[in-house]
């Protein structure tokens, strides 16, 4: 038989692609069907988020938090929040706290829910989708009830949260508390045991310890790979420190174990949020600072200087002193850092955001190297990234 | 806490020796200003030395001060799981001199230098692959410096004649508005206007009984 020579395969996975999770473009050298280097082509989704904040008010840059991850989009406000309360010195009310934790909470079940069913249709079941969606929708009511939108909330503010929870609200959630694990267990019933599922995800994309740390790795991510890190207990902030809940390790690393990291993660998110839904203390939700949050409506009515506060608010919005810092947070997908460099303007001088998405989907050459294709696929949904942060 | 970080900073500018220009606390963070060519050493020595342990290199950033003889600043977060504690590592550079490449310290370097080559035109030596990555295929600039225009230079378009999208030059309908917030007469700022000198003082007791 004569000598033939073999090229390798250059081959495009999306940028329209329902696997690609938005608008990932992925260059692949194939030698067969096993993937020899993955090449992603990102910032097809670049909006410019972090030169645009530069040319905003503190309070105008909030909103451009909620359009990174849009999945849960409070969570990033809640960075934000943090790193200009700092610079600025504030204190933020009891109340104020809780009901941020409590949101963050919900915007990691939003988040867990949303990937572990898109995960599942990736790999080829259909049905986690139809029944985690339902649920989204419910949370997300949640999120209209406080904030008046469902997705672009713009709740978390410096200085604590935009207005205080309607009447009954809490309840609801409470009593909600109580119907989500039953659709775990549903989707647990479908997919742990699955053995399609098992064999698309146990052993794929193995990432040990002191690789997911070279990588940067963060969140599920790291804990799947056997490190016991959590912000929230490590670092905590807000008032995380007064909950009891566990934080989930996996032990193999690769893609099961990831999934599994995150379904056991919403069993402990709702434990979070039904004390969050207890404890809730009363009181004010935002500092009482005027220079930073504004004047009660009818204060307005009465005051002359409240009017003012709430006209220069608006308008010109406040200053913060001159500084630097970096205030991260446990994100639903990993570690959601805001580097803040304030020069005493009424603008950020520089604000980067570091998403944990971007360190996960750097290392996708790595991972996929010398697998299967459709494993590339399994690895790309056990990642879960959303564009809208990586790309800012 | 502060103290610890305070310990930690000396410890490393004893180790480096006079490569490490500053190290100081400041907002309950430690940040080690070091020269450029001391930057692996750095690295280096705050993964590996165990009073130090920052196993993670969390984010590499670049910032702009175009006021300044060597105008960006790279900014590095490292983060250790072991000591629970982070630390900021600056370092300063100009347009033309190129930074040495972290990537074979900590393999997450590789896309955040990417990035800040991408946004800001910072040059890494030794990176195995210093492409654009979030800027268009073929962009020109480097969008984030302070020089470069919030509006951008080019703007796209479908065009129907030629069956393909075509760049134009930004049209503007408007001028681009700026306020000037830092003018004491107009910003909400805490200077003191002529004339407010004693607004603050406490005003002298008044008289006892009445007049």
């Amino acid at each position: 038989m004569p000598e033939q020579q073999i090229k390798n395969l250059t081959m495009n996975f999306g940028p329209q692609h329902p696997a690609a999770h938005g608008v990932l473009r992925l260059v692949l050298e194939m030698d067969g069907e096993v993937v020899e280097r993955a090449d992603p082509h990102i910032g097809l989704l670049h909006r410019g988020t972090e030169k645009l904040i530069e040319y905003k008010t503190y309070l105008q840059a909030v909103p451009y938090f909620d359009r990174l991850d849009y999945v849960a989009p409070m969570n990033q406000e809640h960075a934000f929040a943090l790193a200009t309360e700092r610079l600025l010195g504030l204190k933020v009310p009891a109340r104020g706290q809780y009901i941020r934790v409590l949101y963050c909470e919900i915007g990691r079940l939003l988040n867990h829910l949303l990937n572990v069913t898109t995960f599942a249709i990736d790999i080829g079941a259909i049905t986690p989708a139809l029944w985690g969606f339902e649920e989204r929708e419910v949370l997300m009511e949640f999120y209209e009830r406080a904030s008046g939108a469902r997705l672009h909330a713009a709740y978390f503010r410096p200085g604590g949260v935009h207005q205080d929870l309607p009447a009954g609200l809490l309840d609801d959630i409470h009593k909600y508390c109580g119907r989500l694990p039953k659709v775990i267990d549903d989707l647990e019933n479908l997919l742990t045991e699955n053995r399609i599922f098992k064999q698309r995800t146990v052993d794929i994309g193995i990432v040990d310890r002191k690789d997911a740390l070279d990588w940067g790795f963060s969140g599920p991510m790291l804990r799947a790979s056997g490190v016991a890190w959590d912000l929230r207990k490590q670092q905590p902030y807000d008032t995380y420190a007064d909950f009891d809940f566990d934080v989930p390790i996996g032990k193999t690393g690769d893609c099961y174990a990831r999934y599994l990291v995150r379904m056991e993660e919403m069993r402990q998110s709702l434990r979070i949020i039904r004390q969050a839904c207890e404890k809730m203390p009363g009181g004010p939700v935002v500092t009482d600072d005027r220079k930073v949050a504004p004047p009660p409506r009818a204060e307005m009515k009465r005051s002359m200087e409240a009017l003012i506060h709430h006209f220069k608010l608006y308008t010109e919005g406040y200053h913060v002193p001159a500084g630097e810092t970096y205030a991260a947070v446990e994100a639903p997908k990993g570690e959601f850092g805001v580097y803040l460099v304030a020069d005493g303007s009424n603008k950020p001088y520089r604000c980067k955001i570091r998403a944990p998405g971007f360190a996960h989907l750097s290392s996708l050459d790595f991972q996929s190297k010398g697998h299967m294709l459709a494993d590339a696929v399994a690895i790309i949904g056990s990642m879960d990234i959303v564009f809208g942060e990586i790309d800012r | 806490m502060t103290e610890t970080l305070k310990e930690l900073g000396d410890y490393v500018a004893q180790a480096l020796g006079s490569s490490v220009l500053k190290a100081e606390v400041l907002q309950g963070e430690l940040i080690v200003t070091v020269a450029r060519d001391a930057l692996i050493p750095t690295l280096t020595l705050l993964r590996d030395d165990p009073k130090c342990r920052f196993e993670q290199l969390m984010d590499v950033c670049g910032a702009d001060y175009p006021e300044r003889a060597e105008r960006f600043e790279v900014i590095y977060h490292l983060l250790s799981l072991a000591h629970i504690r982070r630390v900021r590592v600056k370092i300063a550079t100009g347009e033309q001199t190129p930074v040495p490449s972290a990537t074979g310290v900590f393999s997450s370097a590789n896309w955040f230098e990417r990035e800040a080559w991408d946004l800001y035109g910072i040059l890494f030596s030794d990176h195995p692959d210093l492409r654009r990555i979030l800027t268009d295929y073929g962009f020109e600039g480097h969008p984030l410096r302070k020089d470069f225009p919030l509006t951008g230079f080019v703007e796209l378009r479908y065009d129907d004649e030629k069956k393909r999208v075509v760049y134009d030059k930004v049209k503007l309908q408007q001028d681009f508005r700026t306020f000037d917030f830092m003018s004491p007469w107009e910003g909400m700022t805490r200077q003191i206007l002529p004339g407010d000198e004693k607004a603050n003082v406490a005003s002298p007791p008044k008289p006892e009984g009445k007049a």
